[in-house]
């Protein structure tokens, strides 16, 4: 008998740890140091009315910790909490570490998205914590410190994480990860089936998954679902992403019109490929992590002039 | 003077009044209601596939649409009641009789249905069993089959979900019954030729693929770290000290599992080559990675599975192929392996009692049975003797001389102690108990009997009813692996101490298994993708597993 | 939503220096399980939070079986519990208290 030809890695997964395995294995050894952490009891206000169980942590983790032996803030949520979605405090715990990072001006900040947006239980608070968010956000930023998103979870970054992901300097995504704003089955129950048809989950991926965003620009950086390549992304995109002003701003603006005006006909993301050249692109899909991202380098260097 | 050629007669009489819609045997799709009415006779036996996976779909859409003036008072004899139209008929009165072994999909109306008399049940039976009756008692007048092409002469392929055509058409077509073939396309030549053609009278050609659903994949994503624990204790507690190379495993979560922990798991108790070298088994995706780990010598197959036929076609040295290259399956021969020629069945269940009986039959649905209660049961015709199966006729009876002592087949109920939705699977009265008292039913619809089951395996440990000398120690056995249910909680724990310093009941710690080394990451593959890794890119998940 | 409190005597002290840890996800079939070293060496407390009504007597019954087996002494066991069966309850708090005694984490 032949020895064995595929031999599972044995990295840990992203999609398959949770927000605190990411955190862990993220940083440098022992150097995470939570902020509010669960001891603190700071849970949901809102959730007992519905009978829900709440989290201690409500969610989400921050802190601050050393990767490669340089500071940053880290916030990861907890995809399978909720799906990851937004309340009063889980909001209120990211904005409190971004205006952290605002104060500090040069400690980068790594959100490490895993949500389906704002939870319909804190609805109200939920929207006004991504408000406050995208405010601390670009403050943090405009004051000198990266924000990287990361991007690779069961719930993905919909709707409100959508949003924040977008004023992000530079986003990092895996296959499984997907980013957008409106849902699949909100589209599909607005829209109807022919426009799109969610169950569809190859239309889903090639939509709003990792590779698609990649190849569109939606992100900055494709990677394997491991926990080491999520932290190598990081490392690279915290050196190579933009400052933030009003040149960057301009150039985003930019960006995004000849987006639009290339591919704004496009029905597909297979014909968006097909657009940037891409021989078969029908095999996308099914690449490997590796011969993907080296597809994606050869088709799109990430511009670091816009964001 | 008596006329012994009815049945010829009748036949000759029915192709007749079909040929008018024929050319040659190739007949329209549109006009496959109207072969139907000229063919089939009120009162008829019909076996309409009706297999496990595949279905034939248009025929049984062309019959749904007959006029029920016409065509009334079927007894509709078919191995699954699977699609709507399989219980459309039975409201309009088109059909009045059911004789059949599986109706997962519509458990819950098929209930409904029998609860309001709107069906009269033969009897529900084990597909095998239905087979066997195809012969002798239940012989079908006219059988609507399912194929994925045909020729002209009506030579059909039935490929990797050959199942159960078969059989049905050996009982129909030479015992003068008629046989109607729904096929994909129409060819100048087959692959391979599975049904001759002398035995299919008719030819519908569909437009669109026959309906066959991919049963048999388990995303191993989903695999949780209790179906991680009782896979360890299977393979520890049960493959590894009784040497069971020849299995068959139902189908479920818990033995997706033991597929996936065999290259990791089972590798490191140095049991390769030793246990789990030869399958009756659906070619199931779960057991790529133990495959191309040189695990598996050889495996057949009651049906196919949609996605793996690149894999198989690239391993004959595995799976039985024709010589066109595709899987042969066969239902009716690899059930009766399951009966003589394998060693163990393990499989999951929804209920079991305190004798040990076991039931997948709840008060609102019935899902019939399956394959289970042969496969789970011991063949007492068996007379080849083989390691596992002496060991355990000598567990159940030591007493006897050796000479004069059968050996038993191991029969495995895996299980979690709880259920979906918090519901114990270990109970003091199976609901098919109160089912058979509602429906009138001479039997409970009981899928493996107590007497039959040799080994109960849960997360919280396993029982081996083999060594119960007493229905006392049986029940306590059982309630000593039940967990926090109920009936575990109710377990008398000086007995069950006693029973586990006898071996009978083995907790994880008795066999050196510690629950909190169950984690995911002993899984050769943790998602289809990494199936897909390990068949070298051959196997081809279907869409609704994948994101690509 | 069901709150339970439980008291239990240890038989020795849970071992390692670590002042918390914290294992589980609250989430349909799961429970996350938040262990704290704040009490007497040969004391226990579990404190569980649950959505799920009706199954006091198998809360106590899985508590009973944990102290008993992996004697958490000095530990304060806090559940928030998203609907798991027992044998999950089992299985997290034995890995919270696995987590606590680890060293060098």
């Amino acid at each position: 008998m032949t020895s064995t030809p595929f031999v599972r890695h044995n990295a840990p997964s992203w999609y398959e740890a949770s927000a605190r395995e990411r955190v862990r294995g993220l940083l440098d050894a022992g150097s995470f140091k939570e902020f509010i952490g669960p001891e603190q009891r700071e849970t949901s206000p809102h959730l007992g009315i519905f009978d829900l169980p709440r989290q201690f942590d409500d969610g989400i983790v921050v802190g601050r910790g050393k990767l490669s032996g340089k500071p940053v803030f880290v916030a990861a949520q907890e995809g399978r909490f909720m799906g990851g979605a937004f309340g009063e405090v889980h909001g209120a715990k990211l904005t409190g570490l971004l205006r952290a990072a605002r104060d500090a001006k040069s400690i980068p900040v790594l959100i490490l998205f895993d949500t389906g947006g704002v939870r319909l239980q804190e609805a109200n608070a939920g929207e006004l914590a991504i408000g406050e968010i995208m405010r601390a956000l670009l403050e943090a930023r405009r004051a000198g410190a990266k924000v990287i998103g990361l991007i690779g979870g069961r719930a993905g970054c919909y709707g409100g994480g959508g949003l924040l992901a977008g004023c992000c300097s530079a986003l990092a995504v895996s296959e499984h990860g997907r980013i957008a704003v409106s849902g699949p089955e909100v589209i599909e129950t607005n829209r109807g089936v022919e426009e799109f048809d969610s169950k569809d989950r190859s239309l889903v991926w090639r939509t709003m998954g990792g590779k698609n965003r990649r190849l569109i620009g939606g992100a900055d950086a494709f990677v394997d679902d491991t926990i080491e390549a999520f932290r190598a992304a990081a490392l690279f995109l915290i050196e190579r992403a933009p400052a933030f002003g009003l040149d960057v701003l301009k150039a985003e603006q930019a960006r995004l019109a000849e987006r639009l005006n290339r591919f704004g006909a496009c029905a597909d993301g297979l014909d968006i490929w097909k657009q940037e050249g891409i021989v078969d692109a029908a095999s996308v899909p099914g690449m490997s992590a590796e011969d993907f991202t080296a597809l994606a380098n050869r088709i799109r260097e990430p511009r670091y002039d816009a964001r | 003077m008596t006329d012994w050629r009815k049945g010829q007669g009748a036949r000759d009489a029915r192709i007749r009044a079909g040929a008018k819609f024929a050319k040659g045997k190739i007949v329209e799709a549109r006009d496959a209601t109207a072969l139907l009415e000229s063919v089939i006779l009120p009162g008829d036996r019909v076996c309409l596939e009706g297999d496990n996976q595949k279905q034939a779909d248009l025929l049984a859409g062309a019959l749904a649409a007959v006029d029920v003036g016409k065509v009334h008072d079927l007894h509709m004899v078919q191995s699954g009641v699977v699609l709507p139209e399989h219980l459309d008929i039975f409201e309009t009165g088109v059909a009045k009789r059911l004789d059949y072994a599986f109706s997962g999909p519509q458990s819950t109306r098929i209930a409904k249905m029998l609860f309001g008399g709107k069906i009269e049940l033969g009897a529900v039976h084990t597909y095998l069993e239905l087979f066997a009756r195809y012969f002798i008692d239940l012989t079908p007048n006219v059988a609507l089959i399912v194929a994925i092409s045909a020729d002209r002469d009506g030579n059909l392929y039935t490929g990797p979900n050959t199942e159960d055509t078969p059989t049905v058409v050996e009982a129909t077509t030479f015992k003068d019954g008629v046989v109607i073939a729904q096929v994909n396309e129409i060819v100048d030549k087959v692959p391979r030729v599975d049904i001759p053609g002398d035995r299919v009278n008719f030819v519908v050609k569909s437009d669109k693929p026959f309906y066959v659903e991919p049963l048999f994949t388990r995303d191993p994503g989903a695999v949780t770290e209790a179906q991680i624990l009782t896979a360890m204790l299977a393979i520890k507690g049960i493959y590894e000290p009784y040497g069971v190379r020849r299995l068959n495993h139902g189908i479920g979560f818990n033995t997706a599992a033991i597929e996936l922990l065999l290259p990791t798991y089972g590798e490191r108790l140095g049991l390769k080559g030793k246990v789990a070298t030869h399958f009756a088994l659906n070619p199931h995706p779960t057991l790529i990675p133990a495959i191309e780990s040189g695990w598996v010598q050889q495996i057949h197959s009651f049906g196919g599975e949609v996605g793996m036929e690149d894999y198989i076609r690239a391993r004959p040295d595995i799976y039985f192929t024709g010589p066109d290259g595709s899987l042969r399956s066969n239902r009716a021969f690899c059930q009766t392996a399951g009966l003589y020629a394998c060693d163990m069945f393990i499989g999951s269940t929804l209920q079991i009692d305190l004798l040990g009986n076991s039931s997948t039959v709840t008060t609102s649905r019935i899902a019939g049975f399956g394959g289970a209660p042969n496969m789970g049961s011991d063949a007492r015709g068996r007379r080849h003797p083989s390691d596992p199966w002496l060991q355990a006729g000598k567990e159940a009876d030591p007493d006897s001389p050796a000479a004069l002592r059968r050996g038993r087949k191991l029969v495995v109920q895996i299980v979690e102690s709880f259920g979906d939705k918090n519901v114990p699977t270990f109970v003091e009265k199976l609901d098919a108990l109160e089912l058979a008292e509602k429906l009138g039913l001479k039997l409970a619809p009981v899928m493996v009997y107590a007497d039959d089951v040799t080994h109960i395996v849960s997360e919280a440990g396993i029982a081996n009813l083999l060594l119960c000398r007493t229905k006392d120690e049986r029940e306590q056995a059982i309630r000593g692996v039940a967990g926090y249910t109920d009936v575990g909680r109710g377990r008398d724990k000086k007995m069950v101490q006693h029973l586990r310093e006898r071996g009978v009941v083995r907790w994880p710690e008795d066999l050196g298994i510690d629950p909190l080394e169950a984690d995911r990451s002993l899984l050769a593959a943790r998602s289809i993708e990494d199936l897909v890794q390990w068949s070298g890119g051959l196997y081809a998940a279907p869409s609704r597993f994948r994101n690509w | 939503m069901e709150t339970f409190s439980y008291r239990h005597k240890a038989e020795r002290r849970s071992t390692g220096s670590k002042a918390q840890a914290i294992i589980g996800v609250v989430a349909s079939g799961n429970l996350e399980v938040l262990v704290e070293r704040v009490l007497p060496d040969t004391e226990c407390q579990v404190e569980v939070s649950t959505p799920i009504t009706g199954f006091g007597s198998v809360w106590e019954a899985v508590i009973t079986d944990f102290v008993e087996r992996r004697s958490p002494g000095g530990l304060k066991l806090s559940i928030n519990d998203g609907g798991a069966r027992a044998d999950t309850v089992a299985l997290r708090l034995a890995q919270a208290v696995r987590l606590i005694e680890e060293e060098g984490r």
